[in-house]
């Protein structure tokens, strides 16, 4: 018995430094990561930031959505890319219900829209208006849509409005929702193969931008009040006439708390701003370079240092 | 031996004037009528579907109760609290396993120790052929460059698998103990069992942290169930002698529970350990919504940015960790516990023990030395993502591969599917109703009767009755297909021992693979279509029937299928009139769990594009919409039951009626 309890405390007491040097760094700030890769590379470069200034991080995976709530409740403590179009309603949402706040935009802009890859401009010359792309309809008609074309628009949830903008601008398509953005690339990738054209809902900044050259069909600009006013836009009677904004924020958001937490990662968190091809060469480290998230960070603070340094000091 | 069914159906049929069928095929014939009075436009649209102003605001109601419960009740503060402890065992077993800056801060294991120790353990239990296969996994796992992520998941998973084994082992005693636990268990159970997993995630997420505490919440919960059914199964056949003879020699009421009941329950229990172990890993992706690291997290981003090769690594990887852990499992229940001589020295009887300490500490050592043995770095691995995606692509871009799989697409979709469901949707939902109690009636009887109205009338409730039909629809549609394939495949497999022994194993491989990864190929054959979301369930649904028809017509009494040869049946008749009779109850279990795998693969679906509940379930992920959440769920959890009550009740009662082993 006697040994053991000396054993014990010569276990407790080795490890006891490093325990405390563990904890000696504050509680870590919690990053929360998604499913895409200029979202997980930005993460770490963040993490990476703050890691250099002594915090103590970690990562969390989370679903892109449900991380508002959690962010709220200070189990997460900040999100970095907070998109206008696609979370832009699970923000506003959380930020009514008080615990988070906006910490800032981005300088790079965000677009989502009706968008088809290079090769579809062959069967449909036309592009990128939305009127000669209506005139083709036919060309991008499957089994199921008979004469129609087929518009693939983003997860419902999303909210993007695809059917209401075919009908208000009389579009000879069919609207078929897919049920999540790995559906959207399987969908493209499947097209690939015997360059059929297809024109499906993608968003920018994006990896399949590197993957798969390719434009924005080009709407009646955005007009402020084209989603709450009928009159707004060339259809009198109908809301949703127009295109997505060609320049949506890209925010980041913090938990109330961060603020008096960690007083310093705060400061720097609010003067990040990564640009559009800032965030397109991160995703390009992991989609092509087949990187490791964690080195495809360390590579670009590394290349980039001007870009942060101005941040920390 | 003419006919073994039908001497049977006397039997169905009571004494009353009305017999079950007369019953059945009067519902039957209201459910159609009616059906044609909606088609010729006679009938009131209030008899057509429930009128939305009827329609009780469950969601508003459970949302009120949950709130209650959370914040006034002060559940939220205690599973809060629970979440502390949690998070200090999962830091501990994420520092041994891939080095996370916690205490004890001595981790990362080298790879090369768990691997050896793998190998031992593998030994012990199923000789060299089980040490190649365990060590055989986690050399894979590190020389593919995937050993951090799969240690993060195993990480969570060496603390979910063993909270599950030991609340599901007390909660199992304590059903067998007292009646009255068990009454209430057993419909739980039962929901739990169907409930689909998206509604368990947020509750997850609220009261227990995003993260690795959640994932493993999630995960222990849904492992549970069957840990608590095998418990109580296995104490009820403790047979009465070896309990009297404990009784005898002096035991306490512990000493009894601990010396005589659990070691001779031991196989039962062990069985749960080894289901316990499979939920546990078939979460493994499921769980990466809501913050469990790993495996599955790393998959999901792979398909986010379309790497198929990389994201079948990780599916492979997956198998491979759950079939040596299968296998493992299964053979520690066959192995019986060694009893050694009296004066055996004290290193021969834990040789097992100090030989896997050895090659423990051995690596452990040499990984201090060797850099490769600590950590495969990146450059080093064997990766092969790029070549292996180029292959699949190639693969599914090919000329006869294309054609075909649009000429299925054509017929499915524009012949089959799509009219199906617009048949379907047509039905007034009373008359859909009392299809489904025919159903009932007709094959379990009154009490499934009963239960179906009273389940379907529920979802009609709900007020996603149009969703619910539409879930439904593409669960006959690709159980109908899976019992056309799955069938045939199963018995022209029981023909031989080496075929069902292939078979079963291409079984166990398509549902330990993660689900997630057939729906992009599934995408790129058939389109963003009910044909893709029809065959990504078939695949699931397809498992349980081909290996239950093997199983079935195995386990026919030799004695038959002689007496049949004797009788100069052909292989046909054999089949058609011996086989088939007996192995039908066996096949309707199968039937039965395709049905449920079905129910679980179509929510999944939803990440292909469905119109269905799984659709809505995934919407409520994004907010907190915990009492819409949980009416989905239900709804789900009702029609699944539906079928699960009836079709078990028609199993037993032919069980018996055969005379067969349950």
């Amino acid at each position: 018995m006697n040994k053991f309890t000396t054993a014990l405390t010569a276990g407790v007491l080795a490890f006891a430094p490093m325990a405390l040097l563990a904890e000696d760094s504050s509680d870590p700030i919690v990053i929360p990561i998604h499913n895409w890769s200029s979202q997980i590379v930005m993460s770490h470069v963040v993490g990476q930031i703050f890691e250099s200034m002594g915090n103590n991080v970690e990562f969390v995976t989370t679903d892109s959505q449900a991380v508002y709530e959690s962010v709220r409740l200070g189990d997460v403590t900040l999100e970095l890319e907070v998109w206008e179009g696609a979370f832009g309603a699970s923000f506003r949402a959380a930020l009514e219900k008080g615990g988070l706040h906006d910490a800032g935009d981005h300088d790079a802009v965000t677009r989502e829209d009706w968008w088809y890859p290079m090769w579809t401009k062959d069967a449909c010359p036309g592009l990128p208006s939305w009127e000669a792309l209506n005139e083709c309809a036919a060309v991008f008609a499957t089994a199921e849509t008979g004469d129609k074309g087929r518009y693939l628009d983003g997860p419902v949830d999303w909210l993007k409005h695809g059917q209401e903008r075919v009908e208000a601008l009389g579009m000879d398509f069919v609207v078929v929702n897919a049920g999540s953005a790995a559906a959207l690339w399987a969908e493209i990738g499947a097209a690939e193969a015997d360059k059929r054209p297809v024109v499906v809902f993608n968003w920018t900044p994006n990896f399949a931008e590197a993957v798969w050259p390719g434009e924005f069909v080009e709407f009646p600009e955005w007009v402020d009040g084209c989603d709450k006013d009928p009159a707004v836009g060339p259809n009198k009677d109908a809301l949703y006439d127009c295109g997505n904004p060609a320049d949506g924020y890209l925010k980041k958001a913090a938990w109330d708390g961060m603020k008096d937490k960690w007083p310093a990662a705060y400061d720097v968190l609010t003067k990040i701003s990564f640009t559009n091809p800032q965030i397109a060469e991160m995703a390009r480290l992991v989609d092509v370079e087949e990187m490791e998230p964690e080195e495809a960070a360390a590579e670009w603070l590394e290349a980039n240092p001007d870009v942060w340094q101005g941040w920390t000091s | 031996m003419a006919d073994v069914t039908s001497d049977l159906k006397a039997g169905t049929s009571g004494p009353a004037q009305w017999s079950r069928g007369t019953w059945a095929s009067a519902l039957l014939i209201v459910a159609v009528a009616l059906t044609a009075l909606r088609y010729g436009g006679l009938l009131p649209d209030a008899l057509h579907r429930i009128p939305e102003e009827l329609i009780p605001p469950f969601a508003a109601w459970l949302d009120a109760f949950f709130n209650f419960v959370k914040d006034d009740l002060g559940l939220l503060t205690l599973t809060r609290t629970l979440t502390e402890g949690l998070e200090w065992l999962l830091d501990v077993t994420a520092n041994l396993m891939f080095g996370k800056r916690r205490w004890p801060n001595i981790g990362p294991i080298p790879w090369t120790a768990i691997a050896g120790v793998a190998a031992v353990i593998g030994y012990y239990l199923g000789g060299w052929r089980m040490a190649l296969l365990g060590a055989g996994t986690f050399i894979w796992t590190a020389l593919i460059g995937q050993w951090k992520i799969a240690m993060e998941t195993m990480s969570v998973l060496m603390v979910a698998a063993p909270l599950a084994f030991f609340i599901g082992l007390g909660l199992g005693i304590l059903a067998w103990k007292y009646v009255a636990v068990n009454r209430v268990i057993k419909p739980i159970l039962s929901v739990l069992q169907t409930l689909p997993f998206f509604t368990y995630l947020l509750p997850a997420v609220i009261f227990f942290k995003v993260g690795p505490t959640a994932g493993a919440v999630a995960t222990t919960i849904y492992a549970i169930p069957p840990m608590i059914l095998m418990t109580t199964l296995g104490l009820q056949k403790v047979p009465i002698e070896v309990v009297e003879a404990g009784n005898m020699s002096g035991c306490t009421k512990w000493q009894l529970l601990r010396h005589v009941y659990l070691p001779s329950a031991r196989t039962e229990i062990l069985v749960g350990v080894n289901q316990v172990i499979m939920l546990c890993l078939a979460m493994v992706v499921l769980t990466a919504f809501i913050g469990m690291p790993g495996l599955g997290a790393k998959l999901l981003a792979m398909m986010g940015s379309f790497k198929l090769g990389r994201s079948f690594e990780i599916g492979v990887t997956i198998v491979l960790l759950a079939v040596t852990l299968d296998r493992m499992s299964k053979a520690w229940v066959v192995k019986q516990p060694v009893h050694f001589e009296r004066d055996t020295p004290w290193w021969r009887k834990h040789i097992v023990l100090l030989s896997g300490l050895g090659v423990f500490v051995f690596f452990c050592i040499a990984a201090q030395f060797i850099d490769v043995f600590a950590e495969i770095g990146r450059k080093q691995n064997f990766s092969q993502g790029k070549e292996i995606d180029t292959l699949i692509k190639g693969f599914l871009a090919l000329d006869p591969v294309q054609n075909t799989t649009q000429a299925i697409r054509y017929v499915l979709n524009v012949w089959i599917l799509n009219p199906f469901r617009d048949f379907l949707l047509s039905i007034p939902t009373p008359a859909f109703i009392l299809l489904v109690v025919a159903f009932a009636l007709s094959l379990g009887g009154r009490r499934p009767a009963i239960y179906a109205a009273i389940f379907f009338g529920l979802v009609a409730l709900s007020g996603w009755w149009d969703r619910s039909v539409i879930t439904l629809y593409s669960v006959i549609s690709a159980v109908t297909l899976a019992l056309l394939i799955g069938v045939p495949l199963g018995i022209t497999a029981a023909r031989s021992e080496k075929w069902s022994q292939r078979v079963l194993l291409a079984c166990d491989t398509a549902q330990t693979f993660p689900s997630f990864i057939y729906l992009i190929p599934a995408i790129m054959l058939f389109g963003i279509t009910a044909t893709s979301v029809v065959m990504s369930i078939l695949i699931f649904a397809m498992v349980p029937l081909t290996r239950y028809t093997i199983e079935g017509l195995r386990t026919v009494p030799p004695e038959m299928t002689e007496a049949a040869d004797m009788a100069g049946a052909t292989r046909m008749q054999k089949l058609v009139k011996v086989q088939f009779p007996l192995a039908l109850p066996t096949m309707a279990v199968g039937f039965n769990q395709a049905i449920m795998f079905a129910f679980f693969m179509v929510i999944i679906a939803a990440f292909i594009g469905t119109q269905d509940l799984g659709q809505e379930l995934q919407r409520t992920l994004a907010g907190t919409d915990l009492g819409k959440n949980f009416v989905l769920g239900i709804c789900v959890s009702l029609m699944a039951l539906t079928f699960d009550l009836t079709i078990m009740k028609w199993a037993t009662d032919r069980k018996k009626a055969l005379g067969l082993p349950d």
